[in-house]
């Protein structure tokens, strides 16, 4: 279990997080949902120390991560930012930069992690990239590549960022296919997401922060039959079931 | 087990190249110069004019040219990296500048040379690559932005060193050869300093290299990654600032080739700086040798700067770059 215990934090002296606490499961996906400037994204900060925080326990396994040197923090959680710099490297040689936490003197990667990184890209099937320059590729391509370098960070907790923000809705879904796959061997995911739909659809459980307050945490169906979202979001959310799946849809509350 | 090797065919030629284009740049500019006599005669017969030309002041000036080379490109690379700017290097950034003025100061009190004076040197661009990097940072300013507050600074520092030579006019550090660049007053006095300066900073760097890779994706991947990123950036621009400052104080204000390398290297070869950061070392200095070496020979006896040689190459190639647009990073 991953319990986010009274996070207080937020950007130098402007407070963000107020008493911020809840949980995620391993082995499923947590999206945090929110309005824009609801604290999302410097909540997902807060939780790798990205972002200090001023009180509050991040507690993995009864462990507090945030008393972790930040090297230390990286072995244990990765994050993927939503805003990416596109270096001219190679799509290996960026995956093997998610071995950069276990990196001792003298500063060298070595066989062990150019063969986790093989791993890594076979499984998120980008082998055939490994020597294209991440500017090359399409964003889809990008963020599978972004993953890859997560994954071989070898970390229980992965955090995203918007992770399918620029994305046409093929590739908004192969990245969350990856993602289930994540899941699906164990990892914690903890995501923020900006689309209702996308997070109701395919998330185990929903966080609801509104103002850097969580709201309510709650599988999507609890989430949604509690109307909290149209409080949150001032929207109406309507569900249809098809092929037995819920299917979400949004609409503003005045048409 | 199979595991994914670099590809290392297309470097090692990159690396060959490079050796051998430093190695006839040496021997090119120990042979030629204004005079013209038999090395191989004078060579170890040190009482001879000839043999102190070779041993006092070619030897010196083509060590000089190639340290001096590799520092600014290097430097040129990691202020590039750090900055996620293309368009950054030492000089345009304002960072000779305020080694200059740190020289032209510590000339006026009566440091003329040795660690005095490259530390003073270091000292002056520490501070300006500190002051247009927190700049940077504090106003999240555009690639253009920066480059603007460097011609700024360029000015602003210019002023300072003018206003010292003229109210100290026998401060001679800022002769029309220092202002662009000219290695015919590097004396052992200053080279041996800088060069260990040069060389182990170099090391340091190299060791670095991946830390200049992570913080290449961005000061939040980088963090995400276990990177210190604000002590890592700090220790970067010291490492830069000192092959910036040592290298204004054996040769003055040389400019261009701190961007020039890098990109150049960059795009023949690669950006990861394990490779980039020995690449540009090689190819600067080679670079910066025939560039002296020529300005040596093409009007012998006499002697053009190696600054104008070096900008006549320099400034239609920061044209070209900017008419490219591949000034910096992109964002996803």
């Amino acid at each position: 279990m991953l319990e986010i215990r009274n996070i207080n934090g937020g950007y130098n002296k402007k407070q963000v997080l107020y008493d911020v606490s809840f949980y995620a499961q391993k082995g499923k996906i947590t999206s945090i949902l929110g309005p824009n400037g609801s604290g999302k994204s410097t909540l997902l900060k807060s939780l790798c120390s990205i972002i200090p925080v001023t009180s509050g326990e991040v507690l993995l396994d009864n462990k507090n991560l945030l008393s972790l040197p930040q090297n230390e923090i990286a072995q244990k959680i990765a994050y993927l930012s939503q805003t990416k710099q596109i270096p001219d490297i190679s799509v290996k040689r960026l995956v093997l930069h998610g071995r950069f936490p276990y990196l001792n003197y003298p500063r060298r990667y070595k066989e062990k992690d150019y063969i986790i990184v093989n791993k890594v890209m076979e499984k998120m099937n980008i082998l055939d990239l490994a020597d294209v320059p991440i500017s090359k590729l399409s964003g889809g391509q990008q963020q599978k590549a972004y993953l890859a370098m997560a994954l071989a960070q070898d970390t229980d907790v992965i955090l995203l960022d918007e992770p399918t923000t620029y994305l046409d809705i093929s590739f908004q879904l192969q990245v969350i296919k990856e993602i289930k796959n994540l899941a699906n061997d164990g990892k914690y995911i903890l995501m923020v997401l900006h689309d209702i739909s996308l997070a109701l659809e395919n998330s185990d459980n929903i966080v609801l922060i509104k103002d850097g307050t969580i709201v309510k945490q709650g599988t999507p169906k609890n989430i949604y039959e509690s109307n909290i979202l149209e409080k949150v979001f001032n929207v109406k959310v309507a569900r249809v079931e098809i092929d037995n799946k819920y299917h979400y849809f949004c609409k503003t509350k005045n048409t | 087990m199979k595991y994914l090797k670099e590809n290392k065919f297309k470097i090692e030629y990159i690396y060959i190249i490079g050796i051998l284009m430093l190695l006839i740049s040496f021997i090119l500019g120990i042979l030629l110069g204004a005079t013209s006599f038999n090395i191989s005669k004078y060579i170890f017969d040190i009482n001879t004019p000839e043999a102190r030309i070779i041993w006092f002041v070619r030897f010196p000036r083509v060590m000089g040219s190639i340290l001096c080379g590799a520092a600014l490109s290097v430097s040129g690379a990691i202020i590039q990296g750090v900055l996620a700017n293309r368009l950054a290097s030492p000089s345009i950034i304002g960072v000779n500048a305020g080694a200059a003025l740190a020289v032209t100061i510590a000339t006026a009190f009566g440091f003329l040379g040795g660690w005095r004076l490259s530390l003073f040197a270091f000292i002056g661009a520490f501070i300006t690559v500190m002051i247009v990097s927190l700049g940077a940072k504090r106003w999240g300013a555009s690639r253009g932005t920066v480059i603007l507050m460097g011609v700024a600074m360029n000015s602003l520092l210019g002023a300072m060193s003018s206003t010292v030579t003229t109210f100290m006019p026998n401060v001679s550090v800022m002769s029309n050869d220092f202002k662009i660049g000219d290695f015919s007053s590097v004396t052992y006095a200053k080279l041996i300093p800088a060069s260990i300066v040069i060389i182990i900073s170099i090391i340091i760097l190299y060791t670095l290299a991946n830390e200049l890779d992570v913080l290449t994706l961005g000061d939040e991947s980088a963090k995400g990654l276990g990177l210190n990123v604000e002590v890592v950036k700090v220790i970067f621009l010291m490492l830069a600032a000192a092959l910036a400052g040592v290298s204004v104080s054996i040769a003055g204000l040389l400019s261009f080739v701190g961007l020039l390398i890098p990109h150049a290297i960059r795009n023949i070869s690669t950006s990861e700086s394990r490779h980039l950061i020995p690449l540009c070392a090689l190819y600067g200095g080679a670079f910066v040798t025939i560039c002296d070496t020529f300005s040596r020979i093409v009007f012998a006896p006499y002697e053009l700067p190696v600054g104008i040689i070096m900008a006549f190459i320099g400034a239609p190639f920061f044209i070209f770059i900017l008419y490219k647009g591949k000034g910096g990073h992109r964002n996803a």
